[in-house]
């Protein structure tokens, strides 16, 4: 009887796993199949010519080019203020400090907000500095939403760092401002993971660019003219009744797809990297 | 020389103050903000007449939301029904059952998964999810359904928030001391008598928190849901109906709606309603999940 | 430095160390380098070190032994002010290093740090090249030229026994060391800020014996110029290279003096209890 137990559950569960792998699987599958005989070279080297939304040719490379933008923007905002955050509660903070889990506690919290609501507040701020819908507006928006995560993940991995490091280098007579430019060396692949799952999170999500960033078939050449962007782009594209132009947001979607996947792996690569070097 | 290092130390220091202090006002820079813009719309109306007024006609004045929060409520709850046995299960065969290559390999699928965006998971519900709900499901139970439902809209979002569960339920499971578990299986009870008075037992707290996490995941989750959710403004009265939830009301509408009176401050309204709702939830969560790491951490 | 006489008119009735009775280290004590004076540490409200009263003299290799927990690492984190980085431990009393009291009101920490060569117990490379490694003390320091930071780095390599072994990969990962290797370059790097004082965290509990022997013969030759204290784990490297040996337990000092006299004549039964290894 116990062991009937034991044995149903453990199908269950592994029928449970086995599900979610295939739900994995087919998301991909389907994007792929759908997508595929759409994916041209043009897709990824072309502007939307004349006609494109009814069907005629052209590419998505402005959306590419404005999602790449953004990412960049918004990457080197948030790491100016994520790296010196994580080196403070993690180096300057003591251990147990209230501080710090004040930090740490509000980081959780701003990590759970939705990007609508990014969005939304986003939209509500450009309006109240008088800046129109444009890449400027995207990349700050973006920003808000990746910060939290680029924090989260980055203190996660440098709180494994053991004090070996910290010690040996104060012991030196180092100044703390010094210490912390050593530690950062070490913690490089950390970073360079945190950095991916930012840009993961921020080049796939709609909802904070929605309002923010605008959209327009040209690659902005300033900070003030809109920028198309690879979700939203999917998005309209999937929108229009004609039906070539619904299979290029399935192509799209495999461009996306694509990159989310590099993304994540050379992330997975570089924590591994680090998890060696620490040991 | 040593003034200078002393100086740049310190400068260092301020700065990083800084930002910290920055970052903790952030939030409740976001909270104040929405708050004002929402103000003109809880001034003109009743706070109660906003949260449980089914009317929604914007161009007269009428913004009742009760449509848009029983929408979200709805999706939301139907994503976890689904998800939660399917995240505790796996989460369980993965901590106490899998061999290391098994947990090695499904680690990047828990990965992948949380790491597609919500667009594509709003492509493939569209393709799949919709036809399979207006075609084969639906059909059983009610005359015509189009496939855009509150069905679909919880089916997408039980995957996407399958991921969040996993990875926090796996944490929670690792909190309880091997001694437990040993000790009793040592006292010949099987694996799964174990996971079901030891494991399950001490870690319902953590299931409950990671569980609240989810569900203020899923009441944010915006694009995915607004593709396969319908968008119609009305009282769902079964899982096959069209729905509308706050995220996507924001989504479709916010950016085009300056001309009405008082409509931008409905959409804030709901950006705000949305944000106190997941501070809240989050907070809880956050707050439990983080006590039971130090317990962890202690014992 | 202090002359005798100095330090004889300073503190004639403190030139003796231990609790209640003096004990005298040196038979003939020319100067002292370090001297404590009722030292206590509290973390969290715990008593650690209580009452430490002690002169380590100069020049020599002074031993700190004692059972696992009995504050040995505690002890010399209070020597270079360690401790600054924990707010949980309080420390009260004087530690008087070069006759400056490090725990006086207008003493830099960077300063006293500098005085301090420190070997901890693995060795821990910084995440550079074995040349950045030993030259990043002298460049933070103030070491600018190339020149002399060049000349630096080879001289202390030399100085342990390193060079020969990397000279033609200076350039590479330190990581890439062996781990007697990267303990020798540690102590190069920690010589290179020019230090007084050596304190040494059981450093060679890690290493396989071999390397243990190079670093036990660098500590002798070290000892010519620099005043070297070191925490061992065990009690025959303490026979091998001490001059003298502080026995240490539950926070007290209950023994010190000359290696010799000490292992062979030993004056308390706490420490014969635990030199005949009925606890440890
Ligand atoms: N950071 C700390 N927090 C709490 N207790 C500590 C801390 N550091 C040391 N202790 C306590 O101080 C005592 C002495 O520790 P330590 O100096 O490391 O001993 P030893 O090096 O002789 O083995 C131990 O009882 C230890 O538990
Ligand atoms: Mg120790």
């Amino acid at each position: 009887m116990k062991q009937l137990e034991e044995k149903i559950f453990k199908i269950i569960m592994i029928c449970s796993a086995m599900i979610i792998l295939g739900v994995l699987v087919y998301i991909i599958a389907t994007v792929f199949y759908r997508g595929l005989p759409a994916l041209t070279l043009d897709m990824i080297t072309k502007l939307p010519g004349g006609g494109f939304y009814l069907g005629k040719e052209g590419g998505v490379l402005n959306a590419i080019v404005g999602s790449i933008y953004i990412i960049i923007g918004s990457l080197a905002i948030s790491m100016f203020i994520s790296v010196p955050l994580v080196m403070y509660i993690n180096f300057y903070l003591p251990a147990k400090s209230v501080f710090s889990s004040l930090i740490r506690f509000s980081l959780d919290i701003l990590f759970g907000i939705p990007s609508i609501v990014y969005g939304a507040f986003g939209f509500a701020l450009m309006i109240f500095l008088g800046v129109r819908a444009s890449l400027l507006g995207g990349i700050l928006t973006v920003a808000m939403l990746i910060m939290p995560i680029m924090m989260r993940s980055f203190d996660e991995i440098t709180r494994l760092l053991s004090r070996e490091l910290p010690d040996a280098l104060l012991s030196l007579g180092a100044t703390k401002y010094e210490m912390v430019k050593v530690i950062l060396r070490q913690l490089m692949p950390g970073l360079v993971t945190a950095i991916l799952l930012a840009i993961g999170r921020g080049i796939g999500d709609a909802a904070t660019v929605l309002f923010t960033a605008g959209y327009t078939d040209n690659i902005p050449n300033s900070l003030n003219q809109p920028a198309a962007t690879l979700p939203l782009s999917i998005f309209f594209q999937l929108g229009s009744p004609v039906e070539e132009v619904q299979n290029r947001a399935y192509a799209s979607a495999i461009i996306l797809t694509v990159i989310i996947l590099i993304l994540s792996f050379s992330a997975r690569y570089f924590s591994s990297k680090f998890s060696k070097n620490k040991i | 020389m040593r003034r200078l290092r002393a100086a740049k130390d310190k400068i260092a220091r301020y700065l990083m103050l800084g930002i910290a202090i920055f970052t903790i006002l952030f939030l409740l820079v976001i909270g104040l903000s929405l708050f004002f813009k929402a103000l003109p719309i809880m001034r003109a109306k009743n706070l109660w007449v906003l949260l449980s007024s089914a009317n929604w006609k914007p161009f007269k004045g009428d913004f009742g939301f009760l449509p848009f929060i029983l929408s979200t409520f709805y999706v939301s709850l139907i994503a976890i029904i689904i998800a939660l046995p399917f995240s505790i299960l796996t989460s369980i065969y993965l901590n106490s059952y899998a061999s290391k290559n098994v947990r090695r390999f499904f680690e990047p699928v828990v990965d992948l998964l949380s790491g597609i965006p919500p667009i594509i998971y709003g492509v493939w519900g569209t393709l799949t999810i919709v036809p399979l709900i207006a075609n084969k499901i639906a059909p059983r139970f009610v005359e015509f359904s189009t496939g855009y439902t509150v069905l679909a809209g919880g089916i997408v979002l039980a995957v996407m928030i399958i991921p969040l569960l996993i990875s926090i339920t796996l944490e929670v499971f690792r909190s309880i001391p091997k001694e437990m578990t040993d000790a009793s299986l040592s006292m010949g009870a099987t694996k799964w008598q174990t996971v079901k008075k030891v494991i399950l037992r001490k870690s319902i707290s953590g299931i409950i928190a990671a569980t609240v996490l989810a569900l203020s995941r899923a009441f944010g989750e915006t694009m995915a849901v607004l593709m396969v959710c319908g968008n119609i403004t009305q009282l769902p009265h079964s899982i096959f109906d069209a729905c509308y939830p706050l995220p996507a009301l924001i989504a479709n509408n916010y950016g085009e709606m300056l001309s009405m009176p008082n409509y931008e401050s409905a959409l804030m309204f709901s950006a705000f309603l949305l944000f106190i709702i997941v501070v809240l939830f989050n907070g809880i969560s956050r707050f439990t999940l983080n006590q039971i790491e130090r317990r962890y951490q202690f014992s | 430095m202090i002359s005798t006489n100095q330090f004889l008119a300073k503190s004639d009735h403190n030139s003796f160390i231990g609790m209640n009775e003096p004990i005298i280290l040196k038979k003939l004590v020319t100067n002292q380098s370090i001297r404590i004076e009722n030292l206590d540490v509290y973390i969290e409200n715990q008593h650690i070190l209580k009452d430490m009263n002690l002169t380590i003299p100069e020049k020599s290799i002074t031993c700190i032994i004692g059972p696992s927990g009995c504050g040995k690492s505690t002890f010399l984190k209070t020597l270079n002010r360690m401790h600054d980085e924990s707010p949980e431990v309080k420390i009260s009393g004087k530690v008087f290093v070069d006759d400056e009291n490090i725990y006086g009101p207008h003493v830099n920490v960077i300063d006293t740090r500098k005085k301090m060569g420190l070997l901890a117990q693995r060795p821990c490379p910084l995440p550079m090249s074995i040349f950045e490694n030993v030259a990043y003390g002298p460049r933070i320091h103030g070491i600018k030229k190339r020149k002399a930071v060049n000349q630096t780095v080879i001289q202390y390599l030399q100085y342990v026994g390193l060079w020969d072994e990397v000279r033609d990969r200076v350039r590479t990962s330190a990581t890439r060391l062996s781990i007697g290797q990267q303990q020798r370059l540690c102590l190069a790097r920690g010589l290179a800020i020019e230090p007084e004082y050596i304190l040494g965290d059981e450093a060679t509990s890690a290493l396989d014996p071999l390397s243990t022997k190079k670093i036990e013969e660098l500590f002798v030759k070290l000892k010519e110029k620099y005043t070297i204290i070191l925490v061992t784990h065990t009690l025959r490297q303490a026979k091998r290279i001490a001059d003298h040996i502080i026995f240490m337990y539950l926070g007290k000092i209950i023994e010190a003096g000359p290696t010799e006299e000490f292992f062979n004549n030993p004056k308390k039964q706490l420490t014969r209890d635990y030199l005949s290894g009925s606890f440890s």
